[in-house]
């Protein structure tokens, strides 16, 4: 792969960055201020043939347009909101994703959430470590989770993975896809509302495309309600960032447990004083043991495209 | 065996109890004026909760409204008392039994049974009946749920979110998969089988360590704690407290379980040598911990209050409202059908722990 001009868009893993660094040649976006980016792109177009992004920084349009010789996109991801796919099915130019490795990282992520939600995990920690315990005496009843119905947005892999999951804490599962699932028991809703309105904990799991734009919107978190709990680990846009926090302040809506935000790493400051939310830094696949399997798909993918062998995980 | 059977029936009759009073109409005055509500006697304040649900059937004594200093006020319902309502705050040893010499049935709001003088009570005939399985899938929730924290860095990294540094300082430092992790169970009882149901739907191999091999259950078995840790890459605490029990988890245990080892503990702090475990932690020799149980609450140490790998909750494993009302409606029925000389719906056999 030595002659294979690769562009890392984002450092988003050290044992990915240093393998692409020994195996190709490597050109590391962000080392570039924005504003000679373009620049940057022009003078080295000629040799970059890949880009490797993740959910920070793709490869759109303006991107892809600066790089004629681009064959190929290997997204450090299992989303593909971040790739322009209609320029990229234009060019021809392939794209490869991170399915499966994943899955159970972020499926075990939105159950932690939710148990870490309704039983209030981060508040009674810090009620802990700031002495509350000792002066005020007990924290206070927080909501079950075993029991409770899950309704899940979008049954992939990764809703599925956490169907599973929840079913073994008692939890009666439905959901809402765009098509109903022969193959399942689990109830199927038509619509994103009736299904807020028939669960206590939503859960946000498809991918993001336009259809999907704040799938969860006002009227969607409305028929959640005071008691419901929203769980959001696709991504930020798939919930109307702004309705979901005037939704917490005013009590209408009973928490979230978020991963995934409409302007990463910016999160509505409004929230940080609340005791029903959890606000993690998209984490969702962020182990050791997720990482590096990703990264090796990634290099697998580049690998398997300059030696002429199919693919790992086409996406197109 | 037997006692899972026991167990099984009673919570079915706990259901029906429960489906039952939901729906019952409430008593005909001229009911309430001929039967005079048996009297229960408290020694400190249970949960507003609980006092509420046995105060609809029964007559409770609150020693603290009296004037009369607590023996005298024992001495005067001496012979009228023949329950005895008490939390897990309350130690009820021969002294206090001796006050009561009436007393049949004592009802304990707790799972845990370690602050009762059970051997005292069975030579008194007195009938001990506990929370059951009320608390099981709560206390399961929790130890998952801890879990997931620790490994998954949830409640360090929403603090690295709320003191505004994911802007400045970028992405927080990797976490560690839950799928495939060896999670050894210390005492394989309600709430460790609860536990370790859930542990599997996200991969885990299941191990445990309990009085008695179980052999009807899928798990492999060791016959002591070492071995389990040697095997584990977690350890779930999950046990009854007894004076075989106290500091199970001890240094031999920890250095079995290895630098990169978890220990969650949902069952009591004494469980666990927590000096020896802060120290561990303190010199990385132990992977991180999720306690919600500590030897002398609600003291904890302050060492822990730095780290990230550890998850502290203030005994919280058990209350949810929903819990509290399901306990409420059990402790009454508990208190019923002792005074309609039946069976206690769930009671506590010495010989089970």
């Amino acid at each position: 792969m030595e002659s294979l001009g690769v562009l890392l868009t984002y450092p988003m893993d050290s044992y990915l960055e240093e393998e692409l660094s020994k195996r190709c040649k490597l050109f590391r976006l962000w080392e570039t201020p924005p504003e000679k980016r373009r620049e940057f792109l022009r003078a080295n177009a000629a040799t970059i043939r890949a880009v490797v992004g993740n959910t920070a920084v793709g490869a759109d349009a303006e991107t892809i347009d600066a790089l004629p010789a681009l064959e190929i996109v290997a997204s450090f991801s299992v989303g593909l909101d971040k790739v322009d796919l209609a320029k990229c099915r234009e060019r021809g130019i392939r794209v490869t994703n991170t399915p499966d490795v994943l899955t159970d990282d972020v499926a075990d992520l939105a159950i932690g959430l939710a148990i870490a939600t309704m039983r209030r995990l981060f508040a009674a920690d810090r009620y802990v470590r700031g002495g509350a315990w000792k002066a005020k005496g007990d924290y206070k009843l927080t909501s079950k989770f075993s029991g409770k119905t899950v309704g899940i947005i979008g049954l992939g892999r990764i809703g599925w993975a956490i169907a599973e999951r929840a079913e073994a804490f008692g939890c009666p599962i439905s959901y809402y896809s765009r098509s109903e699932k022969p193959q399942t028991d689990y109830k199927y809703y038509s619509s994103v509302v009736a299904l807020a309105a028939n669960c206590n904990v939503l859960i946000v799991a498809c991918a993001l495309t336009e259809e999907t734009h704040h799938i969860v919107n006002r009227e969607v978190i409305d028929a959640l309600g005071p008691k419901g709990v929203l769980v959001n680990i696709g991504r930020g846009p798939h919930v109307d960032e702004p309705e979901l926090v005037f939704a917490l302040l005013e009590g209408r809506l009973g928490g979230a447990g978020l991963d995934v935000f409409e302007d990463e790493p910016d999160v509505p400051e409004q929230l940080f004083g609340l005791e029903n939310v959890v606000l993690v830094p998209h984490v969702g696949s962020s182990t050791w043991e997720t990482c590096k399997a990703m990264a090796d798909l990634v290099l697998g993918n580049l690998e398997a495209h300059v030696t002429n062998k199919p693919l790992l995980t086409p996406a197109l | 065996m037997e006692r899972r059977k026991a167990v099984a029936r009673a919570t079915s009759r706990l259901q029906l109890l429960l489906a039952g009073s939901r729906s019952a109409p409430p008593m005909a005055s001229s009911e309430e004026q001929t039967e005079p509500r048996p009297p229960v006697l408290l020694l400190r304040r249970v949960a507003p909760a609980y006092d509420a649900a046995v105060s609809e059937k029964f007559h409770l004594l609150r020693p603290w409204e009296s004037p009369l200093p607590r023996d005298q006020f024992l001495a005067a319902h001496a012979g009228s008392v023949r329950a005895l309502l008490i939390s897990g705050l309350v130690t009820l040893d021969a002294a206090t039994l001796d006050a009561l010499p009436r007393l049949g049935c004592v009802v304990t709001t707790s799972a845990g049974v370690n602050h009762i003088d059970l051997a005292a009570c069975a030579r008194r005939g007195i009938a001990v009946a506990n929370a059951g399985t009320v608390f099981s899938p709560d206390a399961a929730d929790y130890a998952v749920g801890l879990l997931i924290d620790v490994l998954r860095r949830v409640s360090a990294s929403d603090r690295y979110v709320r003191r505004g540094l994911w802007p400045v300082k970028g992405d927080y430092p990797l976490g560690f998969k839950l799928g495939s992790k060896r999670v050894g169970i210390v005492g394989l009882g309600s709430i460790g089988s609860q536990t370790a149901k859930r542990l599997e739907a996200f991969g885990c191999t299941i191990l445990y360590y309990s009085r008695k091999n179980k052999p009807s259950v899928p798990y492999k078995y060791l016959p002591n704690v070492c071995d389990l840790a040697a095997e584990s890459d977690v350890l779930v605490v999950s046990c009854a407290l007894t004076s075989e029990t106290h500091h199970i988890i001890n240094k031999d245990v920890m250095a079995a379980l290895g630098k990169e080892g978890i220990i969650i503990n949902v069952g009591r702090g004494p469980l666990v040598d927590e000096d020896e475990l802060v120290r561990r932690l303190m010199q990385g020799e132990l992977g991180g911990a999720g306690l919600d149980v500590f030897e002398n609450e609600p003291a904890v140490p302050k060492e822990l209050f730095l780290m990230d790998n550890v998850v502290l909750s203030p005994h919280r494993a058990v209350f949810t409202s929903e819990s509290f009302a399901d306990l409420g409606q059990l402790l009454a029925a508990n208190l019923e059908a002792f005074f309609s000389n039946r069976p206690l719906l769930t009671p506590v056999n010495q010989n089970d722990l």
